[in-house]
């Protein structure tokens, strides 16, 4: 069973990859295909998607029935937004980081998690 | 008791302009960084002091040579005999430092207040945005090509986040110096050290030392971070890594402020030089004299009495 946590990351990876907003169904169908989480129930996904919303990461449409989600900004420019508070902290650090926003395609994250893969057995 | 207050603002004058300058020029805060770090906490805190000391002895001479028995009278001097007590400059000095001390200490607040909002947030972008390493305890991984390193403070986790670039560029001793140098300023507690030096900047944006300090307190600890990781981990690895991590800037040279303390950083760990004893014993005793005699001046009243 995914943790809270795991889970909210499962749910903004989907929705920063969707083009379009999701439901909450949708989102629960999804997380089973991805991770084989059968059991998932949609409350649970419905509680993960208020936590989300708490923090200012995704908003709701209330248009539709039933409400559909979609993320507040782009995975890039929530990376942009870590990275400025991480350097940002020291001063000298900032020109470096000026020149890194907004870098990270779907393709850099797919060499990535191949890359970590390698790391991991390398390590 | 106005000689009293005549001497503290020309203490909290000397420490607000001349001695700060002299300390930000000097080159052996490198070669102590810990002392020089003690210092100048000293010199804020004295400058403070001496500051609203200053003021409050201006605005109670009046009252007394004795500045606790002045303030203690304060209340029932007024009652009888209204602002003539102490006279409109008096209440003016009175008012000063009581403002100044409300201002100081409201912005100490507001920045920690802030400083844990952003943290909060900050947490849970982490949360969302890395994943854990694959073999190291309290450890994530930031998608991103930028090689950064850098730790959560306790009481957010105690993470360490490393980036896809950091990993990519270092090799594994190198990596774990960057690591011991991150886990560093965790363990000393560099971040609430750094807090009080922004409050202080930001409390006073129109006064240039206190973003010089700020600046000082910022490199001070990231050579306290680098003595710390050194003793650990191989010191040209360490040194490496800042080579590697800092200047990383696509076809340019990096701002001033990014080579010149990365350099300076790899020139200390590869030539490492510690002041003689006596000399750190000796600015450390200073260090507490500074804070101590200004206090003992405000609070002794055979002292205060010289006035």
């Amino acid at each position: 069973m995914a943790t809270l946590g795991q889970l909210e990351r499962s749910v903004m990876d989907e929705l920063w990859d969707a083009p379009d907003p999701l439901d909450a169904n949708v989102l629960r169908d999804r997380l089973a295909a991805a991770d084989g989480q059968r059991e998932l129930a949609v409350t649970t996904v419905l509680t993960v998607l208020s936590r989300l919303e708490k923090k200012g990461m995704i908003t709701r449409d209330r248009s539709a029935r039933p409400h559909r989600w979609r993320a507040a900004g782009s995975r890039a420019e929530h990376v942009a937004e870590l990275m400025h508070d991480a350097l940002g902290d020291a001063g000298d650090r900032e020109a470096v980081l000026a020149r890194f926003i907004g870098r990270v395609t779907p393709e850099d994250a797919a060499a990535l998690r191949r890359l970590l893969g390698d790391r991991a057995t390398a390590d | 008791m106005l000689l009293t207050a005549l001497a503290l603002a020309l203490l909290a004058i000397a420490l607000a302009w001349p001695v700060p300058l002299l300390l930000a020029a000097a080159s052996w805060p490198s070669r102590a960084p810990g002392t020089a770090l003690l210092l100048w906490q000293a010199i804020a805190i004295a400058g403070g002091l001496s500051m609203i000391g200053a003021l409050l002895c201006a605005g109670l001479a009046p009252l007394g040579d004795d500045l606790v028995r002045a303030a203690l009278a304060l209340p029932a001097a007024l009652a009888a005999r209204g602002i003539a007590a102490i006279g409109v400059p008096g209440l003016v000095a009175l008012a000063a430092a009581v403002a100044l001390t409300v201002y100081l200490l409201a912005h100490l607040v507001r920045t920690i207040v802030l400083a844990n909002r952003q943290r909060r947030r900050h947490r849970d972008l982490v949360a969302l945005l890395t994943s854990p390493h694959p073999t190291r305890d309290a450890t994530r991984v930031l998608d991103d090509a930028a090689p950064i390193a850098y730790c959560l403070p306790r009481g957010f986790g105690s993470t360490t986040v490393l980036s896809r670039g950091l990993l990519d560029a270092l090799d594994g001793d190198e990596l774990a110096g960057v690591v011991a140098h991150e886990r560093a300023h965790l363990d000393e507690r560099h971040d609430v050290v750094r807090l009080a030096f922004r409050a202080w900047r930001s409390a006073l944006p129109w006064f240039p030392i206190a973003a010089v300090a700020d600046d000082q307190i910022a490199r001070l600890v990231e050579y306290l971070a680098d003595d710390r990781a050194r003793a650990s981990v191989d010191r040209a690895a360490l040194a490496r890594a800042i080579g590697l991590v800092v200047p990383v800037i696509p076809g340019e040279p990096g701002a001033g402020g990014v080579t010149e303390i990365g350099a300076l950083r790899r020139g200390r760990l590869l030539a490492p030089s510690r002041l003689p004893s006596p000399t750190l014993w000796a600015i450390r005793l200073a260090a507490v004299a500074l804070v101590a005699a200004p206090t003992a001046w405000l609070f002794t009243p055979a002292l205060s009495g010289l006035g």
